[in-house]
């Protein structure tokens, strides 16, 4: 290795270590806590003092999917005996299954709005963020800026107009708008960072395309596309995580049809007070895969998140 | 060499009529690639934008649709400028602005400043820190309020843990006093990483020839760090200090989940504010012009934000 003045001595980095590795230990906690609650049953996740170990149970996951209503033991001993193992778990707590909780339904509105509109947003993103990194568009940087800056609106600023807008069109709580709203926040997004991406690769190749007689179209097709895959699947995953994890316009412009699961998560309730285990266990099949995808994306976080102002 | 039927009549064929053949002109493409997302944001942004103006100075209610629109002017804007609640709102989003700032920048750079040592394993640490970061706020905040539970609470027994204080002695989100603080240490914990990944490309921007040179010149170490690492970090700290900023100024759905703006209206944060007034009490005219109102401020902040932004990095 080399000598080099700026590289700390053995000590500081031991120091140093130490401290970032308290730290993440400590920021990791409450997802793990999210995580483990999913597994306890209820009392032992309002237990006092907090259980650390615990005997894992599928329960919060059952009552997750199902809505339970109690009965008498009399009437429990009358039943015939349980079919399937979930059965099972909520007859131990006293009570049998309704019917299928909303979770499915609202988790499935959350993949149906974040693929459709992540997938609106790339093709409308790729092709504007071509045309801006590639040819002079008059006034470009104030189309560019103006872009950025319908992202610096309050949500619900817009909301109201957009609340009326969708009802006079018949869009409120409906997968379409939602798809199209989500499609508008996140365009700014694929926008800024699709150019980016694409005024990393030499213009020199679409330029041998285009004297072997290719038309623009199909250079932009056959030389630019592949270039850029990695960039647009980053692009992509980003999209796809904002409008996973949006809120606000979610809890103002659904109410049934068109849910998606983080207005819905927050709204479970057991029998008789708040089920935790099941708000957890419905909080970490919606957050594990948006965990998986920050792994993934490691190297084009700083990227995503500052709309590609900070490369490197 | 003899020319094939077919070349012949291509170099026959006018420019205009055969550019048509080709393919479309560039100008044409961009307009084509350009329009639609052009198309999209005004539908979308625009144009609710412009409307929330024209509702902004009448007295429209959207659950009375039948009754007539009166036109009243700046009457809605003289309301908002000089109702207390509203000064109140703008204080505790001012808290919850200062001290998320103060807070992630500090804990942020310490951050990036310790990880850029580069310790072994400091890319696990890191990728493992930048995790909250990503979630969803409200599914996030939702569950903090598990964790701030007095008696049960993961955080109330940390602190209990460190202070020796019984864990069922406080309510983070239930106290006056406390609840400021609780929305303030929810998002420093999930966006801090933010912070820090900014800084730590800012560290990493830094040339070592500079240090080389400062330490010919025996710069002592505090030297070199206030003289070189500070300014050379400050326009990767302002831009991130930008986003927070205009992030959290339309702080919503984790603070929403949170605490919902209470007790009493201490964490009222202006879009929390903004949504009663719209979607619960229905005052539509009211509350298009404090939309109004908000977007002017955030746009004109982050403005004057960036000029000077612009002015440092141009240093």
């Amino acid at each position: 290795m080399s000598y080099s003045v700026s590289d700390p001595s053995r000590r500081t980095k031991w120091i140093a270590g130490i401290a970032v590795t308290l730290y993440a230990v400590i920021t990791i906690l409450p997802l793990l806590w999210i995580i483990a609650t999913g597994f306890k049953s209820p009392a032992d996740s309002i237990a006092y003092p907090p259980k650390i170990f615990f005997e894992p149970t599928l329960e919060g996951y059952v009552n997750l999917f199902t809505t339970r209503t109690r009965v008498n033991p009399e009437e429990m001993a009358a039943l015939p005996e349980a079919q399937t193992w979930y059965e099972q778990i909520v007859r131990d707590q006293g009570q049998i299954i309704a019917g299928p909780s909303r979770y499915g339904e609202r988790f499935l509105n959350s993949v149906i709005i974040g693929f459709g509109s992540t997938f609106l947003c790339m093709i409308l993103g790729t092709a504007a963020a071509y045309a801006f990194s590639r040819f002079r568009v008059p006034l470009k940087e104030d189309l560019l800026f103006f872009i950025l800056s319908t992202r610096m609106m309050p949500p619900i600023a817009v909301a109201i107009p957009i609340f009326l807008m969708f009802r006079n069109l018949g869009l409120n709580d409906t997968h379409l708008g939602m798809i199209l709203l989500y499609t508008a926040v996140n365009l700014s997004l694929s926008v800024w960072l699709l150019k980016g991406f694409i005024d990393e690769i030499p213009i020199e190749y679409e330029e041998a395309a285009l004297i072997d007689g290719y038309t623009r179209f199909q250079a932009f097709i056959k030389v630019v596309l592949p270039q850029a895959a990695t960039g647009i699947a980053s692009t992509a995953i980003f999209c796809l995580i904002f409008a996973w994890n949006e809120y606000a316009f979610a809890v103002l412009l659904t109410s049934g049809t068109a849910q998606t699961a983080p207005p819905f998560i927050p709204t479970i309730i057991g029998v008789g007070g708040k089920d935790w285990p099941a708000v957890a266990a419905g909080a970490s099949i919606f957050l594990i895969p948006v965990m998986v995808f920050t792994i993934l994306l490691r190297k084009h976080l700083l990227r995503g998140i500052t709309f590609g102002a900070v490369r490197k | 060499m003899a020319q094939s039927p077919i070349t012949r009549a291509a170099q026959a064929t006018p420019e205009p009529l055969a550019r048509r053949i080709r393919g479309l002109s560039d100008r044409a493409i961009a307009w084509i690639f350009i329009a639609p997302s052009i198309f999209l944001l005004l539908a979308v942004n625009i144009f609710p934008l412009i409307w929330t103006i024209r509702l902004s100075f009448t007295d429209y209610r959207v659950n009375r649709p039948n009754r007539d629109i009166e036109w009243v002017g700046l009457q809605n804007y003289r309301r908002i400028l000089t109702d207390s609640d509203i000064w109140q709102t703008m204080q505790a989003t001012a808290h919850f602005l200062i001290w998320t700032i103060v807070l992630q920048v500090l804990i942020g750079f310490a951050l990036a400043w310790l990880i850029n040592s580069k310790f072994r394993s400091s890319n696990f640490w890191t990728t493992i820190i930048v995790l909250p970061m990503m979630l969803s706020p409200a599914v996030v905040g939702n569950f903090w309020t598990f964790l701030y539970q007095p008696q049960i609470g993961l955080f109330n027994h940390a602190i209990a843990f460190v202070t020796g204080a019984d864990p069922a002695s406080f309510s983070m989100i239930g106290d006056v006093a406390l609840a400021p603080w609780a929305i303030v240490i929810a998002d420093t914990w999930m966006w801090t990483p933010f912070v820090m990944l900014i800084c730590l490309a800012g560290l990493r921007s830094i040339p070592e020839s500079i240090y080389e040179a400062a330490e010919c010149d025996r710069a002592s170490k505090w030297r070199q760090f206030w003289t070189l690492t500070v300014p050379m970090v400050l326009p990767f700290l302002m831009l991130a200090v930008l986003f927070r900023g205009i992030e959290n100024f339309k702080m919503f759905d984790l603070v929403v989940q949170l605490t919902g703006g209470g007790p009493g209206n201490t964490t009222e944060l202006t879009s929390i504010n903004l949504k009663r007034e719209a979607f619960e009490k229905w005052r539509t005219g009211y509350a298009s012009a404090y939309a109004v109102i908000l977007f002017v401020t955030v746009f004109g902040l982050a403005s004057i934000y960036v000029k000077a932004l612009n002015r440092v990095k141009d240093r």
